[in-house]
């Protein structure tokens, strides 16, 4: 039962094109990326219970990794971009292999403090990222096949690349449901629950949690990739300590509880921020506002506020 | 090799970067030991001290001693501004979960971080340093060492002592160090904890808010040096250990020392030292180099 709705909206998002405005396909194309990074945050945050405060590390990982072999090396798109999960994989390993030996505030420090060394890297290293400029002028990858392609043949190239965002997070966003949904993710819940059960019965947490992180910290690198195609450019402060928390707030306002709560926060966020933003210049002013009513109002984010709603209008009717 | 009075030079500017640091992440370590949260707001308070002593000395005009009222003036409007925010908005999420507590904050960082936009504009401000100290320079060993410079290094121990002493020493001390250990006994015992949390905030938000009123005359006040600030003050208290008095001064005297000496010998990477440091502290010693292990 589950799947039609999602097969409709994967279907309308990518009729999006169609509409025949380009702001409406980079608008779409933002928040599908930012979903994918979301999602994979909750992976740790929601279904783990390990609040990281560094996520942004392997966003940037992986942007620099695409952009990098892509620019640089020229090499195709069909290896730069997983290149950017694996790396980002590695790193998360790297760090997280150290994160998860400790717990709360200690853990989110830790994750802050190798985000910030990512940073610090991607910031200073002129030769090779090049430094506080970044790198600009990201190529699009070759999609000329996508041009001989009835029905979409005509499409600009934006939004080729925005074709094949929409497979490949749909891609992404279905394994990691899979993930959630198998005895692996059933595991990574209980350890949200309650870790110490968990080592009762004969779990090693750490290496769940470990494994957990890993895999957040691919997907991250994943939507890198994609981002800093899709910005044309990757920059130091796609791993800065605020981006980290820019999808932390995502996560909360949609709703960490919930799978698809996260992407529902990525897609209000991007949305709200473009009707501000055509208002007034203070947009962290709203956000942060924002943020505060819903912090005292719903705890639960979006999606829980939309929830208990449904509950009460079912108990209504 | 550098010659010792350069090497000396490195270490006073070092100390000097430490002092300012103490201060801001003293306040942090503050908040962190009684409500056991980290605080991302208090770099903004920083930052709104500085704002705040730009804007005093605009009010109050030319004369005498004017840098010195307008630093005490933005201290304690900050101070003021902390009590509120705890009164009235912070209150009321110590039920709930950390991660709600820590957005709170940050959201508060997007917030004033934003209103001090609106009301200073993103050009920087700047502060000329008071006639007493500014201009004038001690030599020694070959080093200049400007007066503002010095005081700023012999203030950071007083401020420390007056403030250990007070923690250890007076009744309110004694009550703020027992509700960090276990506030539902302090509070079965008679004491007001909820004033006590507020008057922690207040404390906490003045020694911000005189960081940044003292640092804006050798530092342009500029929108962002918040989120920088924030993130060196939670190295700070990471190396010392979260919530330990001594440990914050130490920390930021082997933060100060780390850089001065990082951008000497690898100018590329002394913020890659700063953090490496950060994480190597919290593999081998989470609870930080002064600290005690957390239940």
């Amino acid at each position: 039962m589950r799947a039609p709705w999602e097969l409709a909206l994967l279907a309308a998002a990518l009729l999006v094109p169609a509409l025949g405005s380009r702001f409406y396909t980079f608008l779409a194309n933002d928040v599908l990326i930012w979903a994918l990074f979301a999602t994979s945050l909750n992976l740790l945050v929601g279904y783990t219970g390990l609040v990281s405060f560094g996520h942004a590390a392997y966003f940037g990982i992986g942007a620099y990794t695409t952009g990098l072999l892509m620019k640089k090396l020229s090499l195709p798109f069909l290896i730069a971009f997983p290149a950017a999960g694996v790396l980002a994989g590695g790193f998360a390993l790297l760090f997280g292999f150290f994160c998860v030996r400790l717990t709360r505030i200690y853990f989110a420090m830790l994750t802050l403090a190798f985000a910030q060394i990512v940073w610090a890297i991607c910031f200073k290293w002129n030769e090779v990222t090049g430094g506080e400029q970044g790198m600009p002028e990201i190529p699009y990858p070759s999609l000329d096949w996508m041009g001989r392609l009835p029905l979409v043949g005509g499409l600009r190239t934006s939004d080729h690349f925005y074709l094949v965002t929409v497979v490949l997070v749909a891609l992404c966003l279905w394994v990691l449901r899979r993930v959630v949904g198998s005895p692996f993710g059933r595991m990574l819940t209980t350890i949200r629950e309650n870790a110490e059960r968990a080592e009762f019965i004969g779990v090693n947490v750490r290496r769940y949690e470990l494994a957990a992180f890993v895999l957040a910290g691919a997907f991250a690198g994943l939507a890198g990739g994609l981002f800093g195609i899709f910005n044309r450019g990757v920059f130091p402060d796609f791993a800065y300590w605020t981006k980290s928390s820019e999808v932390l707030i995502m996560t909360l306002l949609g709703g960490m509880g919930t799978f698809y709560g996260p992407a529902l926060g990525a897609l209000a966020l991007i949305l709200l921020n473009q009707q501000i933003v055509s208002y007034t210049e203070y947009w962290p002013f709203v956000l942060g506002t924002i943020l505060i009513v819903l912090l005292f109002v719903f705890p639960g984010g979006l999606a829980g506020a939309a929830g208990t709603a449904l509950r009460r209008l079912r108990r209504a009717a | 090799m550098p010659d010792f009075s350069f090497i000396f030079a490195q270490s006073i500017s070092g100390l000097t970067a430490a002092m300012f640091l103490f201060l801001i992440a003293a306040g942090l370590s503050l908040i962190f030991g009684v409500l056991r949260v980290l605080n991302f707001a208090h770099g903004t308070f920083y930052m709104l001290g500085a704002y705040a002593a730009f804007q005093f000395m605009q009010w109050l005009g030319p004369g005498r001693g004017r840098f010195w009222l307008a630093a005490l003036g933005a201290a304690a409007a900050i101070a003021l501004l902390g009590g509120l925010v705890e009164r009235f908005l912070f209150r009321h999420l110590y039920g709930a979960e950390e991660l709600y507590q820590l957005l709170f904050t940050y959201a508060l960082v997007l917030v004033l971080g934003d209103a001090a936009k609106m009301l200073w504009g993103t050009q920087q401000k700047s502060v000329s340093a008071p006639p007493e100290l500014g201009g004038k320079a001690l030599s020694l060993f070959g080093a200049t060492i400007p007066y503002y410079n010095l005081f700023i290094i012999l203030l950071g121990p007083v401020i420390a002592l007056g403030f250990w002493l007070t923690l250890q020493r007076t009744r309110a001390g004694r009550f703020i160090r027992a509700a960090a250990l276990d506030r539902e006994t302090l509070g079965a015992l008679g004491v007001n904890v909820d004033a006590l949390y507020t008057w922690v905030f207040v404390l906490a938000s003045f020694l911000g808010g005189l960081g940044g009123a003292l640092i804006s005359p050798m530092r342009a006040t500029t929108p962002g040096m918040d989120t920088e600030i924030i993130v060196e003050a939670f190295v700070v208290v990471v190396i010392g250990g979260l919530g330990s008095f001594w440990g914050t001064f130490f920390g930021a005297l082997i933060y100060g020392q780390v850089l001065s000496f990082g951008i000497l010998f690898f100018p590329r990477f002394s913020i890659f030292a700063v953090f490496a440091l950060m994480a190597a502290v919290l593999i081998l010693r989470p609870w930080g180099l002064l600290g005690r292990p957390l239940k």
